[in-house]
């Protein structure tokens, strides 16, 4: 990849080392121990299971629905949670998930019914947009998933695009249950880690919690603005 | 629209203001609300304080080391193939972000929501030259829509309007013919955007974050514009302050945290978006062609001086949702894009004192705000650094400006005008507050009273009471 210009750099931030009061910071600048971590006091020491039942109580306050399902029951689930958001058509990931939990196979049951089913191909260019936008239902895996919020986190890659959980009218996440955490820390954490060892981070890592919502107007909470209208997660028991 | 937002004296604003009853009762409702869900998130935490020390010692830090952060930020940018300009001034991000767009051919622009779009004056750069920006975010929507109102708060900046007066902007300039139902407003909203989202050629955004090791911006939202608009453009023009920086995704985590919690009490918004240069190979979505902009105007200046705090701020709000002043006189009193106390203290050190000299003394020095405040600016003395400097420069003014500032201090300095005044006080009160005792006074309190209950005084004053009390008196 070409790298990018950077203009007018030195005349900026000598400026600010001359308001601070001392030369360019020219050396690695190391970070301090911070004196408090309270971050790592949330939910410590609980269990998956309490962790799960967290980020359930969660859900219901952010208006996102949510199913917990056992590995053996997920085909019947998924197809249940299909009709309950309207079938109609269906936008989804390029990503190996779908295969490993038998999801590919029910996808196409979906199809034989008359829903219109996408998988998302990049060899097809703008013609995904087109289809996610017109799309009913998107359909993602969390990469991780926090308790305290509510939250599936969604690297995106050439499969794993940005439109699938935005352009539709619903989202449906599909969540490991072993991909749960207890909060923005240790996702932080893992992303810190993927951009020191790999050198670069994903180009769009979303933090999704619920639908999209606006308080813009008398502060009155509206449910779906520009982002899905509905959101609705399954978790499943992979553990 | 420039960090002024107004040509009117400061008294004719706040008389504007104070006279405002709708907006007034829908200020003090959104305070009490957002306020309210605060502490309920905040208290939830068990351990706020330590969250605030970790937050300003994190902020305190990146000042301190800014240049170093900035440019590791550029070289992480460039690294990935997007392009970084830092701009001195409003001039120069203007000029370089209408380079990009006429070097694109673009016509249509989509925007979300962003405070130094605004203070740039960055929309009226890209009219200039012949280009429709679209703002996205609901409530900047309705503001642009009804000819260019200024915002009166920064994170809600429609709060003075009403759903009426939405649903007639929407009808006149839209055609809209629904109800005012927030829920059908903002549905009709989508739909009318969605089309704005899809035909943009370029996409610009602000910034709430910006990560040093990695070249990321992060974008903190709930209606899904900002995701929008750096979707499905091409281009992408990201806009930040210079000091809206942390050094990795460990720190982010932390003020991340305290902005979702501190602005609408919520643990985090409905999205958070970490965006890193270009798409990737491969990626049908998201943009070919990533800048972004970083601007000084006028905040290197603070850097080294009394106020450099003042940069830790995080655009809560928190602060300008407990004053007591702003919720009397509403946001566009101040003047400026940034109002409440943030606002007093951070527009005369980005503007000057010359048109903004009435904003520090526009508190009661309560210091509620340095207690909302998550990154512990000490709000209140930089408003007093503020009257200090101001009555020193005073010294050295006209005359006339000598006897307005003397006024300031006039009923207050003189001690039997003092106690004239407390002693007269319960029959005045009395008085004005209704024969019925229904706290519905008439004359120059009836603006006060349109909107709360004035009550019977006691007869006494504080002291007295305070004194009697010592004594062992009950009441």
């Amino acid at each position: 990849m070409a790298t990018g210009t950077i203009q007018n750099q030195d005349k900026f931030l000598d400026k600010i080392a001359n308001q601070l009061g001392r030369k360019r910071q020219t050396k690695e600048v190391e970070l301090p121990a911070w004196k408090k971590a309270p971050q790592y006091d949330v939910f410590k020491g609980l269990s998956m299971d309490e962790l799960l039942a967290q980020f359930v109580i969660q859900c219901e306050k952010i208006h996102a629905n949510v199913v917990v399902t056992k590995m053996n029951e997920l085909e019947e689930i998924f197809h249940e949670v299909i009709q309950k958001l309207g079938g109609e058509s269906i936008v989804y990931w390029n990503d190996s998930r779908f295969e490993t939990y038998g999801l590919t196979a029910a996808l196409t049951q979906e199809k034989e019914e008359g829903i219109s089913v996408h998988e998302w191909k990049s060899d097809l260019g703008k013609k995904n947009i087109e289809i996610a936008e017109r799309a009913n239902i998107g359909i993602t895996f969390s990469d991780i998933t926090l308790a305290e919020s509510g939250t599936v986190v969604l690297l995106s890659d050439s499969g794993k695009a940005r439109s699938v959980s935005l352009l539709p009218q619903k989202h449906l996440a599909i969540i490991p249950k072993s991909t749960i955490v207890p909060r923005m820390t240790q996702a932080s954490e893992k992303i810190h880690e993927i951009s020191k060892n790999e050198g670069r981070t994903p180009s769009c890592i979303n933090f999704i919690s619920g639908p999209s919502n606006s308080a813009d107007i008398e502060l009155r909470l509206v449910v779906g603005v520009h982002g899905p209208v509905e959101v609705t997660y399954i978790v499943i028991d992979d553990m | 629209m420039g960090v002024k937002i107004s040509n009117e004296k400061f008294f004719d604003r706040v008389d504007k203001g104070i006279k405002d009853t709708f907006m007034r009762k829908a200020v003090s409702e959104a305070q009490s609300r957002l306020e309210g869900r605060k502490i309920e998130v905040t208290e939830e935490l068990g351990n706020w304080e330590d969250w605030r020390d970790l937050s300003e010692e994190i902020r305190q830090h990146t000042l301190e080391n800014l240049d170093y952060y900035l440019e590791q930020f550029a070289r992480n940018v460039a690294k990935q193939g997007g392009h970084v300009f830092f701009a001195g001034n409003a001039e120069e991000a203007n000029d370089y972000i209408t380079s990009v767009v006429k070097k694109k051919n673009a016509k249509n622009i989509v925007k979300s929501k962003s405070m130094v779009t605004e203070e740039i004056g960055m929309n009226e750069a890209l009219e200039e030259i012949g280009c429709n920006v679209v703002e996205s975010d609901l409530g900047e929507w309705i503001l642009q829509l009804d000819d260019h109102d200024p915002p009166s708060h920064i994170v809600v900046p429609a709060l003075h309007k009403n759903k009426e007066q939405i649903r007639e902007t929407f009808n006149k300039k839209r055609q809209y013919d629904k109800t005012s139902d927030p829920d059908e407003l903002a549905k009709f909203a989508r739909q009318e955007l969605r089309k704005d989202f899809l035909a943009a050629e370029v996409g610009i955004t602000g910034c709430n974050f910006a990560v040093a090791e990695s070249g990321s911006v992060s974008l903190v939202t709930n209606e899904g514009n900002a995701r929008l608009a750096t979707t499905l453009p091409e281009t992408q023009i990201t806009v930040m302050g210079m000091e809206r920086i942390v050094p990795t995704w460990k720190e982010l985590d932390i003020l991340v945290t305290m902005l979702c919690r501190s602005a609408v009490g919520q643990k985090l918004t409905s999205y958070i978006t970490g965006l890193t240069a270009t798409k990737e190979q491969g990626d049908v979505d998201g943009p070919e062609e990533f800048h972004v902009v970083i601007v000084d105007n006028g905040r290197s200046k603070i850097l080294g001086t009394k106020f450099q705090s003042a940069l830790q701020c995080i655009r809560c709000a928190a602060c300008i949702n407990v004053c007591p002043v702003y919720r009397h006189v509403g946001g566009h009193s101040y003047g400026s894009i940034y109002p409440g106390p943030i606002g007093a203290v951070l527009t005369p050190l980005l503007e000057g004192y010359e048109d903004y000299k009435e904003l520090p003394f526009a508190s009661s020095l309560c210091a509620a705000c340095t207690d909302a405040c998550p990154v512990k600016i000490p709000l209140h003395e930089q408003l007093v650094e503020h009257r200090r400097i101001i009555v020193e420069q005073e010294g050295k003014s006209s005359f006339g400006e000598k006897l307005a500032m003397k006024g300031y201090a006039f009923g207050a300095s003189t001690p039997s005008l003092y106690q004239m005044g407390i002693k007269g006080a319960p029959t005045f009160i009395n008085t004005i507050a209704g024969k019925d005792g229904d706290g519905k006074g008439a004359g120059p309190i009836k603006l006060w009273t349109d909107i709360r209950n004035l009550p019977k005084s006691t007869g006494q004053s504080f002291r007295k009471w305070y004194n009697n009390r010592e004594k062992g008196g009950n009441d």
